[in-house]
């Protein structure tokens, strides 16, 4: 600006770390994300749907079936049958179409998430200008993919494990829902269940890594080029 | 003016330092498919701090790619850009973002707000990047909307703003960390004849009262009115450069010592 000002190199120079001299504190970057997902609602519900019906079915089969097991163990003590002799197949086509919905859930989240660093190319280039590093632009919309993830995840196992419990506990009584048997690797169903939030938020996270990326990389002047 | 600097300037250390933008036979060639396309062809611009420089021409002429080069959006293929004597080539990404967070402003000829956020938002991003408090940001992010004459209307988002308010918004943001260069591309190319004359005479309010240089890349005559300097670029090259003291005299009838100079 004035003459006397110090000079640009030295500046630069006498600047160690100038890397942390860009920041964006974390409340800051949470309140960018949340006003991103409740304006853009409807493609922000398209993301959160896929963890929404990932989980709500995990949880759904978590809850079945360990009360089933349950149920099972009830019997079995009443009259020593080999009816879960079946049940071993059963449980490994379920951890199949288990570990199946989650991955059509987490390749939804990717192809949306595209679309919404697509959708922002011209917001990513103006940040650029304004000074954001690239790291600051992923952590924006890791941050949003695992907000969104997160919801996604409580409401689907509010549907999905809360339904289930319900018609379980209609089925077999609340007594008999209380004996819930541990699930796979023998972990006791509500822990399982709890597990389910912090699973959907990851597996968000992860499949808004290469998006996220793509959009930080991309140089700002291309970025503000395009229109959309 | 690139031509017209004289080996005494050059060697005058004083004189070197005046220049807060300097390119040297700066190239950008764009390759689509098996063409080239060669936007920039050894522009040599010196830019002096506190002036008020228009590059005007056609659409295509290369105004806007060498406004992406001066302001460290785009690479060039050959060739170099100083600011305040510091080649951009050799910064890295990081050092890049602190010039262009504290060192450069930008307006663009479609604003480009952060859409979801308001007014005041918009200003105190810039700030936030630069480490300032909350507190202290929110209270010059509305000094500067103050002065762009949007106080009342701080809450707003962008799309409940005019046209020629967003601008307004634009400005403000763009002096929210102090730069020393404010680059301007086509600020006047989305508003009508009366709301792109109140955005030229608050640019040249900021030029004066702030002494921020103050660089546009239009084809909009009005700002031949308030700029020092005008470059006239036609097909990737300097065509001429006008003070501003010939145009508004002769209308450019007679060529001035820096206009022949120019286009040798």
């Amino acid at each position: 600006m004035a003459q006397g000002e110090p000079r640009l190199l030295e500046e630069l120079k006498e600047k160690a770390g100038i890397r942390r001299q860009i920041v964006l504190p974390w409340a800051k970057a949470l309140s960018m994300c949340k006003s991103n997902v409740f304006v853009r609602l409807g493609r922000s519900t398209i993301t959160a749907l896929g963890i929404f019906l990932g989980i709500a079915f995990l949880s759904s089969v978590l809850v079945s079936s360990s009360i089933q097991s349950a149920v099972a163990k009830e019997m079995k003590d009443v009259a020593a049958s080999g009816g879960a002799a079946g049940g071993g197949g059963e449980e490994a086509r379920l951890v199949w179409l288990v570990v199946m919905s989650l991955l059509v859930a987490t390749i939804g989240i990717v192809n949306s998430m595209l679309m919404a660093v697509t959708e922002r190319y011209k917001e990513i280039g103006t940040m650029k200008c304004l000074g954001a590093l690239d790291s600051l632009i992923v952590r924006l919309f890791l941050l949003e993919a695992g907000l969104l993830g997160t919801l996604g995840a409580i409401l689907g196992l509010i549907a999905g494990g809360g339904v289930m419990l319900l018609v379980q506990t209609l089925r077999h009584g609340w007594p008999m829902v209380l004996k819930a048997a541990p699930v796979w690797g023998g972990l006791p169903l509500p822990a399982a269940l709890a597990l389910t939030i912090p699973l959907g938020g990851i597996l968000s996270v992860l499949a808004a890594v290469y998006p996220a990326w793509r959009a930080a990389k991309m140089p700002p002047a291309a970025a503000l080029r395009s229109e959309f | 003016m690139a031509e017209a600097r004289t080996e005494q300037q050059m060697t005058a250390e004083q004189t070197v330092y005046e220049y807060i933008v300097r390119t040297k036979e700066l190239e950008k060639v764009f390759v689509m498919g098996d063409t080239a396309l060669k936007a920039l062809d050894g522009v040599q611009l010196d830019i002096r701090r506190g002036e008020y420089v228009s590059i005007m021409g056609p659409s295509g002429s290369g105004k806007s790619t060498l406004f992406n080069m001066i302001g460290g959006l785009d690479k060039p293929t050959k060739g170099t850009v100083f600011i305040d004597e510091v080649d951009m080539a050799q910064l890295d990404a990081a050092e890049l973002a602190w010039l262009r967070c504290r060192k450069i402003g930008y307006i663009f000829q479609t604003f480009n707000l952060i859409p979801v956020m308001t007014a005041l938002e918009n200003v105190t991003l810039p700030m936030i990047f630069a480490g300032v408090s909350g507190e202290e940001a929110l209270e010059k992010g509305m000094r500067l909307l103050t002065m762009v004459g949007l106080r009342e209307r701080y809450h707003h988002k962008p799309t409940e703003l005019s046209g020629g308010q967003q601008q307004r918004v634009a400005i403000a943001r763009s002096l929210a960390n102090d730069p020393a260069i404010i680059l301007a591309d086509e600020p006047t190319g989305n508003l009508d004849l009366r709301t792109g004359k109140e955005i030229i005479t608050l640019l040249k309010e900021m030029n004066i009262n702030r002494k921020v240089t103050i660089i546009t890349a239009t084809h909009d005559l009005k700002m031949i009115d308030v700029s020092d300097r005008v470059v006239w670029i036609r097909d990737g090259k300097i065509e001429r450069v006008e003070n501003r003291k010939d145009i508004q005299v002769q209308v450019g009838t007679m060529e001035g010592e820096e206009e022949a100079q120019a286009s040798k």
